[in-house]
């Protein structure tokens, strides 16, 4: 390796990095506090001092898929011998369980909502990229403007009308209601991103293949959406991820049938009191998706979050 | 500028051959690839907004669908500006964006100066400090109001553990003079990757050849941070603080789970209040000139900051 000024000494190194990993362990604090509690017992939970080496038990998740009842002993010694595992966690604790909870539900309807609208949001954000970067539409720069300006409203000041719109046309708390509104919100961002992903593709490759004799139709999608693939697929997850978090119109239109996990997953209570560990139990599985998610898409972070603004 | 072999054939084959060849015309396919997108945020972005902008006008209340609804002009605007709450309001928002800003600033760019440095490594705890920022904020939120609970809490040990106080003694979110100071702390651990990454790619964006050339003249480690890496960085930090405060000045998830805008109303921020008047009090109209206010303010900002923005990058 050739000297160089501008090539930070060992110690500089050193330094950096432990400052850096210092920080890094601090802010997984939190985090690792969640995954924690989600495997420890009510009485550990809340324990004073907070313990860290405790015996784990999986009581969080069954009562987090659970709803249970209170049972005095005779009515558990009447049952018979628990049947299932979990039939026995439950029952340590003087409950029998009494069928499953909604997590399951909630969380089935995060995965339907998710996908639905990255899927639509896809579609519809690729072909409007793919105009955009290649052909002249009239208004070009204020249409993209007008596209990016609707992230600018607060979600609480569209939804009064979205409210009284989705309630005349029947879409309140409904899937199709909110995979159509998770799909316009996210539109912005997959258009701006999906346009500064194709504008790298060189417009030759669709020349060459139009002389080949295919219609435009073709090559887009023979030639254009191919080279694109990594590009589609990071603005997918980051649209996924977006309406896998979205809470202020989930809160405000859905309350049932269509609830998404985020406005469900604080208002699990336990027979007495807050049930913490179900609760971590539930944000656990609701976020080591995203974290996993966040390391596949590492190197397309910096664009997803600025819209493309900066491209390293 | 010489044609292209296809540019060639084009300009030799009759319009209607070349039509044919290439299916529809590049207008046409254009305007069907770009239609689908603009109609969807037409429908659900700007007729709400239109829709929005016309109740506000109105004493229109969404649980009294039969009452008479009736045009009372600037009647709502002008009760909002003259709420002393809303002021109240704006000024908790004032606190929570300045703060927010400030520390995640601050802490971003300290990090990504210390992780451009290099180090074996960097790549992977990047990618792990950048976690928290892409998490549910309601979840988290709802998951912070664990650690601030008063004994039982993380948040209050860990600082019990370094002060010395009592960790029962004071609560984070039930205290009117702590509680504004806990969701600057949760925005701060939440967001605080998002302007470091921004400003990571800024210092990786300044050349290497600058530097040698400030040490070939001698200039020292300090002058070369203010007169080179700060400058040149600049740009990418206002664009970092830009995209902060437009997603802090709309902060409603994280907040509102956290303290629910209390204790009083303390850290009631305008989007906490909007809900509250629109979706708790029913009171349409006003609440619709609050949120056509909060609209006009955020865009009007926006637009002055990127004006400021572009000048500094001009330079």
């Amino acid at each position: 390796m050739s000297f160089s000024v501008t090539e930070p000494t060992k110690g500089t190194k050193w330094f950096a990095g432990i400052l850096v990993i210092g920080y890094a362990c601090i802010t997984l604090v939190p985090l690792l506090w969640i995954v924690a509690t989600g495997f420890k017992s009510p009485a550990d939970s809340i324990a004073y001092p907070p313990v860290v080496v405790f015996e784990p038990t999986l009581e969080g998740y069954v009562n987090l898929f659970t709803d249970r009842t209170r049972a005095t002993p005779d009515m558990i010694e009447a049952a018979g011998p628990a049947e299932t595992w979990y039939d026995q966690i439950a029952r340590e604790r003087g409950t029998v369980i009494s069928g499953p909870s909604r997590y399951g539900e909630r969380f089935l309807n995060s995965v339907i909502i998710g996908f639905g609208s990255t899927f639509l949001c896809m579609v519809l954000g690729t072909m409007a990229a793919y105009a955009f970067s290649r052909f002249k539409v009239p208004l070009k720069d204020d249409l993209l403007f007008f596209i990016l300006s609707t992230r600018m409203m607060p979600p609480i000041a569209v939804a009064i009308p979205i409210f009284l719109m989705f309630r005349n046309l029947g879409l309140n708390d409904t899937h199709l209601g909110m995979i159509l509104l998770y799909t316009a919100v996210n539109l912005s961002l997959s258009v701006w991103l999906l346009k500064g992903f194709i504008d790298e593709i060189p417009i030759e490759y669709e020349e060459a293949a139009l002389i080949d004799g295919y219609t435009r139709f073709q090559a887009f999608y023979k030639v254009v959406l191919p080279q694109a693939a990594t590009g589609i697929a990071s603005t997918a997850i980051f649209c996924l991820i977006f309406a896998w978090n979205e809470y202020a119109f989930a809160v405000l239109l859905t309350s049932g049938t269509a609830q998404t996990a985020p406005p469900f997953i604080p208002t699990i209570i336990g027979t007495s009191g807050k049930d913490w560990p179900a609760v971590a139990a539930g944000a656990t599985i609701f976020l080591v998706p995203v974290m996993v998610f966040t390391i596949l898409l590492r190197k397309h972070l910096l664009r997803g979050i600025t819209f493309g603004a900066v491209r390293k | 500028m010489t044609l292209s072999p296809m540019e060639t054939a084009a300009a030799k084959t009759p319009d209607s051959m070349a039509k044919r060849i290439r299916g529809l015309s590049n207008r046409t396919i254009a305007w069907i690839f770009v239609a689908p997108t603009i109609f969807l945020l037409l429908a659900v972005n700007i007729f709400p907004l239109i829709w929005t902008i016309r109740l506000s006008f109105t004493n229109f209340r969404v649980n009294r669908p039969n009452n008479d609804v009736e045009w009372v002009g600037l009647r709502n605007y002008e009760r909002i500006l003259n709420d002393p709450d809303v002021w109240n309001t704006m000024q908790a928002t004032a606190h929570f964006l300045i703060w927010t800003i400030t520390l995640q600033v601050l802490i971003g760019f300290a990090l990504a100066y210390l992780i451009n440095k290099k180090f074996k490594g960097n790549d992977m705890w990047t990618t792990i400090i950048v976690f928290p920022m892409m998490l549910s904020p309601a979840v988290v939120g709802n998951f912070w109001t664990f650690l601030y609970q008063p004994q039982i809490g993380l948040f209050n040990y860990v600082v019990a553990f370094f002060t010395g106080a009592d960790p029962a003694s004071f609560s984070m979110i039930g205290d009117v003079h702590l509680a504004p100071w806990a969701i600057v702390i949760a925005d701060t651990w939440m967001w605080t990757p998002f302007v470091m990454l921004i400003c990571l790619a800024g210092l990786r964006s300044i050349p290497d050849s600058i530097y040698e050339a400030a040490e070939c003249d001698r200039a020292s480690k300090w002058r070369q941070f203010w007169t080179i890496t700060i400058p040149m960085a600049l740009p990418f930090l206002m664009l970092a603080v830009l995209f902060r405060g437009i997603e802090n000045f709309k902060m409603f998830d994280l907040v509102v789970q956290l303290t629910g805008g209390g204790p009083g109303n303390t850290t009631t921020l305008t989007s906490i209040d909007l809900k509250r008047e629109a979706f708790e009090k029913w009171r349409t109209g006003y609440s619709s000139a609050y949120a056509v206010i909060l609209f006009v303010t955020v865009f009007g900002l926006a637009s002055i900051y990127v004006k400021a923005l572009n000048k500094v990058k001009e330079r």
